[in-house]
């Protein structure tokens, strides 16, 4: 007979999916290889290095910082790792070590820690420590990117002061070609190969990791208001859509950062509000601002305006009837 | 293939959500085996939603199959009956899978297993007479809620256009409503004749999900058959999706429609039926014995042979198990009811209640998840059915503010437990849903 006391008792369902959060954030590593694997071909191994020391000091971070709070270790959960993949992706193969260190602790122990650790961080804490970072460190973050392939021609400390972006704004220097601008251009290590970021992001879609809302409506607006700035502005508008499109972060943002469960909602409806925010305050920084990028700076403004969207966009139950607000001008007599 | 069957419909409406669970209808080929009478059975007095009824037996009484040994004058309630022929041993107080405290019979076999003299195929040709006829039998939603069945035959005439036999049987490893419509198909279509005859019920819909095409098949070459309908029952085949089987969910497949929060199915001109209700009101009709006995799926890792078993109602499950061979390993976990919704239980000496429809069993292996942090992913709010998002419900059950859980829908929630299921932090989200409703409903007192 069964010894009665060794059954457990608990509230139902009593079977549950076998996705974790170490799981998902597994697949958010798999997804974020091929760009590293894609960076390392372009920069050489000092991409793997800045790869490297940025997860290793956020995890770090996280480990500490737990400690010191006394709250049970979730290093195990991946997401500092996450954190510190992308972190690295938003900086130039050229950094010292030391600025990774001190960014990766922005984002674990101020950003993400302080404010009660995963899920809890209002902004995306890889996208705060990047704009840390370039507004401390600007002539590291945003003058010296390494000219891909360098690594392996007679020069390999060739760097160079001119992003796409930078080109497409000031219309100094030669833009590269539309085929490298897909597979090879100047610019943070993780975000100058658009091809890998989609295959890393078409995975999480296929995964179900990230709905294809946020991508979709953040490239689709900036490619909208792109196309519309060109065809007022520029001989060839679709050309200079898909250069716009290419450039920067965009890819990287929209798949990998905008996304990001805690600081973006989670109602389908708030899902598109933010994206489309998210293209918006893009185009006008690139477009009208005094950056040459605008991805970090706008989802980081739309991240602040999460929790006012969510409470805007809170769906209706099945079978509760909208509230129809009474017309003042048909005022019902109540009976007396 | 499911399309392929000639007279099967498709689903009307799609809903939102929903989760796939695997299916694991280990048992959906065995054919329901009755069990040998037990030595002993203990029947509760609470055995549906709605007030218990007070024992009419003293202990020493010779009681047998059929007689009625609680009752009760209250509407939403249903007289019991002893399922076994034998002596009342005790009259006392158990604690129920649930954990609530019920007054309880308990009847040790003669082994006779005789059926009370004055059983007689009750008189039902209107539709007052079938509604008392209904309450007489004893019979509660099968399907695992428990409600008295003729509550809900009573509503105002005319009311309902279309009657929704709940055949989809979502849970997973139940495959009882299955076995019912494959071995007793006819039963459940002179059900559904009485039903839409005497209630006037001008529709009807037997909704199976699409994972069970045998049922599929025999149940719509027999509606086919029934040459006077002119079409007016069919089946229907659904998505394989959980909850499909949830009542306001199946309306919406079936119908389209969508019961309004704190609604009834007649509000919107249906009427859901459990299949094993409907298949048991034609025997009733016919025979006059009430509700005695029930069928359930045994199954789960941790059953030596799964099966499915006809036993009296009132049966220790602990008894149920042995005759399915005991246990293989350890049990870890036993439910009563499906693994969404199911009970787990403390102990094995416990009886078979009318609603449930399963008993499972699981090794170590099938433990708990670890419960983790909240990473807003937002799969709680896709997984449900309901539209509603768990993960805030579950912040703002913490709060305590009934408003606000009010405006968040936390009472439109019926515990399916798919944000639960889907959680990849393994948070407790059911138990904060129950929390929520407690809130709001504590507010509603203290407000008077």
């Amino acid at each position: 007979m069964v010894d009665n006391k060794l059954l457990t008792a608990s509230a139902s369902p009593h079977v549950r999916t076998r996705d974790t959060t170490r799981i998902i954030m597994l697949d958010v590593l798999i997804a974020l290889t091929p760009s590293l694997i894609a960076s390392v071909i372009l920069f050489g191994l000092r991409s793997l290095a800045v790869t490297a020391v940025s997860i290793a000091s956020c995890v770090l971070f996280e480990y500490l910082s737990r400690k010191a709070m006394r709250r049970a270790n979730t290093i195990g959960d991946l997401s500092a790792a996450v954190t510190g993949m992308i972190l690295a992706f938003n900086l130039p193969s050229t950094i010292p070590f030391w600025m990774v260190v001190f960014g990766a602790a922005i984002a674990i122990i101020v950003v993400k820690q302080m404010f009660g650790g995963i899920g809890q961080n209002f902004v995306n804490p890889a996208l705060l420590a990047r704009i840390v970072l370039m507004v401390s460190f600007p002539k590291a973050m945003l003058a010296s990117w390494a000219t891909p392939f360098a690594w392996r021609s007679d020069t390999p400390d060739a760097v160079t002061s001119a992003t796409p972006l930078a080109i497409l704004k000031t219309g100094e220097g030669t833009l590269p070609a539309l085929l490298n601008m897909c597979f090879a251009k100047a610019g943070c290590l993780g975000e100058v190969c658009a091809a890998a970021l989609l295959l890393g992001g078409v995975y999480l879609m296929i995964r179900r990791v990230i709905s294809p809302i946020i991508p979709f409506c953040y490239i689709g607006t900036v490619g909208m208001c792109m196309l519309l700035y060109g065809f007022a502005q520029k001989e060839n508008a679709f050309l200079f859509t898909a250069y716009e499109l290419l450039s920067g972060g965009l890819m990287l943002g929209a798949f990998f950062m905008a996304t990001d469960y805690a600081t973006s909602p989670i109602s389908s409806r708030g899902k598109v509000i933010f994206a489309v925010g998210c293209g918006l305050l893009t185009c006008l920084i690139r477009l009208f601002g005094n950056m040459n990028e605008g991805v970090s700076f706008s989802i980081l403004l739309m991240n602040i305006l999460v929790p006012h969207i969510e409470r805007l966009t809170v769906p209706r139950p099945f079978g509760v009837e909208k509230e129809k607000k009474p017309r003042k001008d048909k005022k019902e007599v109540q009976p007396s | 293939m499911g399309n392929a069957i000639p007279h099967v419909r498709s689903a009307v409406g799609k809903i939102r959500g929903g989760v796939h669970v695997q299916h694991h209808k280990n048992t959906a080929d065995q054919e329901i085996v009755r069990l040998p009478a037990p030595d002993k059975v203990v029947i509760p007095m609470q055995m549906n939603i709605g007030a218990p009824c007070a024992p009419i037996v003293n202990v020493g009484d010779t009681v047998s199959i059929g007689q009625v040994i609680g009752d009760t004058t209250a509407f939403v309630s249903t007289p019991v009956h002893a399922s076994i022929s034998g002596t009342v041993t005790a009259v006392g107080d158990i604690t129920l899978a649930n954990g609530v405290s019920s007054r309880a019979v308990t009847i040790e076999s003669d082994g006779e297993m005789r059926l009370f003299e004055g059983l007689e195929p009750p008189k039902a040709d209107t539709r007052e007479e079938l509604i008392a006829a209904v309450r007489a039998s004893g019979l509660v939603g099968l399907g695992g809620a428990g409600f008295p069945s003729h509550v809900k035959l009573g509503f105002k005439p005319g009311t309902v256009d279309t009657l929704i036999v709940n055949a989809a049987e979502c849970e997973p490893y139940i495959t009882v409503d299955n076995r019912e419509c494959i071995e007793n198909s006819w039963d459940v279509l002179s059900g559904i004749q009485i039903l839409k005859e005497i209630l006037q019920i001008p529709r009807v819909v037997i909704a199976i999900e699409k994972n069970k095409p045998k049922a599929i098949t025999i149940l719509s070459s027999i509606a086919s058959q029934i040459e006077k309908t002119k079409g007016e029952i069919s089946v229907m085949q659904l998505r394989s999706v959980y909850p499909q089987g949830a009542e306001k969910v199946m309306i919406y497949s079936a119908t389209g429609r969508r019961v309004p929060a704190g609604k009834l199915p007649s509000d919107v001109g249906c009427l859901v039926m459990n299949v094993a209700s409907v298949a048991f009101i034609a025997r009733y009709i016919k025979s006059g014995k009430p509700l005695v006995s029930r069928s359930l799926t045994v199954d789960g890792s941790a059953i030596c042979t799964p099966q499915n078993v006809r036993v009296p109602i009132g049966m220790i499950i602990g008894d149920i198990i042995e005759h399915c061979g005991g246990f293989k390993v350890t049990p870890h976990k036993i439910i009563t009811g499906g693994p969404m919704m199911g009970l787990a239980v403390i102990s094995t000496d416990i009886p078979v209640m009318k609603q449930n429809n399963a008993i499972l069993a699981f090794s170590k292996e099938d433990g708990l998840k670890k419960e983790t942090d909240c990473i807003n992913c937002g799969r709680c709010a896709s997984a449900c059915p309901m539209n509603l998002q768990a993960s805030v419900i579950a912040r703002l059950a913490k709060t305590g503010d009934a408003q606000a859980l009010i405006r968040a829908g936390a009472n439109v929630c019926m515990e399916c437990g798919s944000c639960a299921f889907s959680c990849p932090a393994g948070r407790p989200l059911v138990q904060n849903m129950r929390l929520a409703k407690s809130i709001i409903r504590e507010a509603a007192k203290s407000n008077g």
